[in-house]
């Protein structure tokens, strides 16, 4: 078996560890929360033997170099890492009622891998990407990236738990936030039962399917059913929120622990995004190309998130600055996370031509 | 871009309005409100500051600046305390950093420097095609299309600075006398108010317990002091005091590496030299086109060569052969690549990009090996021959490609211009009667053997390319790495390391000791309770 074989073991086991932790949560029922937890572990060690693997594998094909190379490497070790942050929280909290919130963000990410036909071999670099630097910069980003996805869950966690009034706007953006996060993973989903099942041009890789069987469809009547959809989804979210809470409050897990989670999380991710995320950049393009800082997007969007945790840490230092915004400061962080690796891509590529042109 | 010259004007146009009216506004202070003196006092600067700007050719667009100014200058003695108060807020720094996130969101969607067909159409887009011109124009006026160098984003930069730095200078008296108050012992009663708190109740005497405490600090890394009355003996210590400057040394380096990056952008030069293989260069020229700029040394490509993955066109290496001269001396040579540049008196030459020189630039170098012979190396240009030792042979080299491909009827092609398989086509004659002719390919080497045992290698088309370099010169760049160096030292302390004090008290009584431990730590409190905890079942 070779790294793609275990790579896809991996992919499979956290997508039905999902499903299980999501099935406890709302069954409460303690051998499905073991099962969970044994499925994550399992894929857990299959993916660090890809990884391995891939290593050993990139030697063999004489292009040795660590798998931290391109969006398909960079986003599995984004994983990797959030599994390992997850049951380490989940071991030394002793509950696993955090992994319904964290094992999707890994899902998301992983259905993003699939769906955005982004290549998954082993190639080689150019010159101005063989970089210890970049490597560094790549590796430690990740690594704060998850922390900041922990740090997104336990803050979405601790607004559910403690929202309790429909027309608060704390409620309301939870509910947008987590509405959205479920809409996408399930577009993905949507995505990806169609090209699989339906459309099948093997070969010829699913390139910018994101959405194509959703948001993105040739017929209207399916671009406005999943608005419909949507729309109809969030606010049954909003009508039914409470019942979100009631499963948190059941778990009993206190509004304290969570606040401290996403506190702890920031303060082990800034620091390492602030190194390996801003000043290895920084270091790398200064050793490539003589500009430390060009204020280019992804840049920028790197920039703006490094921006959004200061904020959060300076938060509580303003009077009046307590629960509930800091949470949504920390929500807002992650998605910034979400758009700096994804967004400047998809996004603002878009927007200009300068992504359409090639 | 922002002159050097004009930004003076602004600045001391905006400081002048400021100075004038200190006096005014003082005097304005003294005399009755709304009477005509007070009226006058407060309109005086006007004429002048107008005279003024048209005088220095500064913009109608910096007439608010010199408004606050002027303002700032009529509320002068109030203003000091009230702008030390405003600036020394973390809350100003809060809605700072929101605000230049913000902006910054604005600066990605909206493409920077870039064609203005692209904004215009993006604005159409959004705001429909009728309203896009003025919308657009609107948007130049304000320095959305150079957002990052536009005045009112530098304005807000410099607001952040000297937000951090009062804000600084506030609270470091205070933290300082933190970190150097020594350590006292506890009033006695003081321990159970501690959020870390412990109260264990031991058989035996104090001395029984007095070097089990000890043990107990050095496993915590502390050194205690103790101190006895009659009554109890007290341990007490304190630990990483200093670690609180630690977010103090974090800011400083943002400030460290905002000045670096202004002297960059004031003092440096942003430019590019295309160097042919072999020839020398004593300038290198403005990125944005304003000319060029003498280096104080010259330059000189020996050398240029691109490497491939094998088989593929993938590049793998770029590499320049580089010799510095100065004084037509040789005094530095070098081997640069990408992530590997060339540094020399404060410029730094990078390997940015390659290109071909006109066809028929160049020598050919060739190493032939004749059949038993000794093998020799030649320098030919094409259309010259060479005689192949030991055979009656003359070769010829008739043609050079830079990137040799065929075609499916076996006609030779360059398939770019970029020399990613160069090759020459090489004649062999004997006696005016063509035997054999024979593409050689720099990069297969199968190609090299030519029928009859004889051996050709073609090593390069020396002259052939030009090697695209960077030329950067950025004095300030050694204050940002140093930022860089600080700021990663501040956070970790910051975020790391705490300052902790840990007390234990103990009192006999009645053949008993009781143990009061109390402790504090300014981060990260439960690990080091935690700690206390597991230690202190050691005492028992
Ligand atoms: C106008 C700018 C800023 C001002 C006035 C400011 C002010 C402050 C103040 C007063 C504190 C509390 C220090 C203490 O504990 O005594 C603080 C903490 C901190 N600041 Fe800033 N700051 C600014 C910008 C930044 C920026 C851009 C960063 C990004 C690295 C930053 C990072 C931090 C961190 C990491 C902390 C520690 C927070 C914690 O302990 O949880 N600051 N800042």
């Amino acid at each position: 078996m070779g790294s793609s074989e275990f790579f896809g073991l991996a992919t499979i086991g956290y997508i039905v560890a999902m499903m299980f932790y999501i099935t406890y949560l709302v069954i409460k029922n303690k051998t499905i929360g073991i099962i969970g937890t044994t499925i994550t572990v399992a894929s857990f060690v299959s993916h660090t033997a890809a990884f391995i693997l891939r290593w050993v594998e990139s030697y063999q094909l004489g292009m040795g170099r660590a798998p931290l190379t391109n969006l398909f490497e960079s986003l599995t070790f984004f994983v990797w890492c959030l599994i390992l942050g997850y049951l380490i929280i989940e071991i030394t909290y002793k509950t696993r009622s955090f992994g319904a919130f964290i094992t999707p963000i890994a899902g998301m990410a992983l259905g993003f891998i699939e769906l955005s036909g982004i290549s998954k071999d082993i190639e080689p670099l150019m010159p101005a990407l063989q970089s210890n630097w970049l490597l560094a910069h790549v590796m430690m980003s990740f690594i704060s990236y998850s922390a900041f996805a922990l740090s997104f869950a336990t803050a979405m966690m601790y607004l559910i738990l403690k929202t309790k009034d429909k027309k608060e706007p704390f409620y309301i953006f939870w509910i947008l936030a987590c509405g959205m996060f479920f809409i996408v993973l399930a577009g993905m989903a949507i995505d990806f039962i169609q090209f699989k099942l339906i459309t099948k041009t093997s070969g010829e890789l699913i390139t910018n399917f994101l959405f194509k069987a959703t948001f993105r469809a040739e017929s209207p009547f399916v671009v406005i059913t999943s608005w419909l959809v949507s729309i109809i989804f969030i606010l049954g979210l909003w009508q039914y929120g409470y019942i979100l809470r009631n499963t948190i409050e059941y778990f009993k897990i206190s509004e304290k622990v969570l606040e401290d989670l996403t506190y702890k999380t920031i303060t082990i991710g800034f620091p390492i995004f602030t190194l390996g995320g801003l000043i290895f950049g920084a270091v790398w393009a200064d050793q490539a190309w003589g500009v430390y800082w060009s204020w280019d997007p992804k840049e920028t969007w790197s920039l703006i998130t490094w921006l959004i945790y200061a904020f959060f840490l300076h938060t509580r230092y303003i009077a009046g600055w307590r629960g509930n915004r800091i949470a949504a400061v920390a929500v807002s962080g992650f998605i910034a996370v979400i758009f700096t690796y994804l967004g400047v891509n998809l996004f603002l590529s878009g927007l200009h031509s300068y992504g359409g042109m090639k | 871009m922002i002159q050097l010259g004009h930004i003076a004007s602004v600045i001391g146009l905006v400081t002048g309005a400021f100075l004038i009216n200190i006096p005014l506004g003082y005097a304005r202070e003294k005399s009755k409100k709304y009477s005509l003196k007070w009226f006058v006092l407060i309109h005086l600067s006007i004429p002048f500051m107008i005279a003024a700007r048209l005088f220095l050719h500064v913009e109608f667009k910096y007439v608010p600046f010199i408004i606050i100014g002027a303002i700032c200058g009529q509320f002068s003695s109030k203003v000091g305390d009230k702008l030390f108060k405003f600036f020394s807020s973390v809350k100003l720094a809060a809605v700072l950093i929101a605000v230049i996130a913000f902006t910054s969101i604005i600066g990605t969607i909206i493409e920077q420097n870039g064609d203005p067909q692209n904004n215009l159409k993006l604005i159409e887009r959004i705001f429909g095609i009728s309203s896009a011109p003025n919308i657009y124009s609107i948007f130049y006026s304000l320095g959305f299309m150079d957002m990052y160098h536009s005045i009112w984003f530098i304005a807000i930069l410099v607001l952040f600075c000297l937000n951090l730095i009062i804000c600084s200078l506030d609270r470091l008296p205070r933290i300082s006398k933190i970190v150097n108050e020594p350590l006292s012992p506890l009033k006695s009663g003081a321990a159970s108010k501690f959020s870390i708190h412990k109260e264990l109740n031991l058989k035996g005497n104090i001395e029984n317990y007095r070097g089990k405490i000890e043990i107990f600090f050095k496993k915590l890394g502390f050194y205690p002091i103790e101190a006895a009355s009659d009554i109890e003996t007290q341990f007490y210590a304190q630990k990483g005091a200093f670690t609180r400057y630690g977010i103090y040394v974090t800011h400083l380096s943002i400030i460290i590496i905002l000045i670096g990056s202004v002297i960059g952008v004031f003092f440096g030069f942003d430019g590019f030299l295309n160097l042919p293989e072999g020839e020398v260069s004593d300038v290198a020229f403005h990125k944005n086109g304003s000319g060029e700029q003498k280096l104080g040394f010259s330059i000189r490509c020996d050398d240029f060569n691109v490497e491939f993955y094998k088989d593929t066109d993938r590049p793998m290496r770029y590499i320049s052969w580089l010799t510095i001269l100065k004084y037509n001396k040789e005094v530095k040579k070098q081997v640069i690549e990408v992530n590997t540049p060339l540094k020399y008196e404060g410029y730094t030459f990078y390997q940015a990009n390659y290109g071909p020189m006109p066809p028929g630039k160049g020598v050919i170098v060739l190493r032939v090996t004749p059949n038993g012979e000794a093998e020799e190396i030649l320098k030919l240009k094409v259309g010259e021959s060479f005689n192949l030792a030991g055979t009656n042979l003359t070769a010829t080299v008739v043609q050079f490609a830079p990137a040799l491909a065929f075609d499916k009827d076996w006609k030779p092609f360059n398939y770019t211009e970029m020399m990613n398989n160069p090759a020459v086509f090489v004649v062999f004659k004997e006696k005016e009667e063509t035997k054999l002719s024979w593409w050689v390919q720099k990069r297969y080497n199968k190609t090299w053997e030519i029928p009859g045992g004889h051996k050709i290698e073609l090593i390069d088309n020396w002259g052939g390319q030009y090697t695209g370099l960077q030329v950067r010169k950025d004095p300030g760049v050694w204050l940002v790495y140093l930022g860089f160096m600080l700021m990663v030292i501040g956070l970790f302390f910051a975020m790391f390391t705490s300052h902790k004090k840990m007390w234990v008290i103990m009192s006999s009584e009645k053949g008993r000791v009781i143990i009061n431990i109390a402790a504090s730590a300014n981060k990260n409190r439960t690990a080091f309770e935690e700690k206390i905890d597991n230690l202190s079942k050691l005492l028992s």
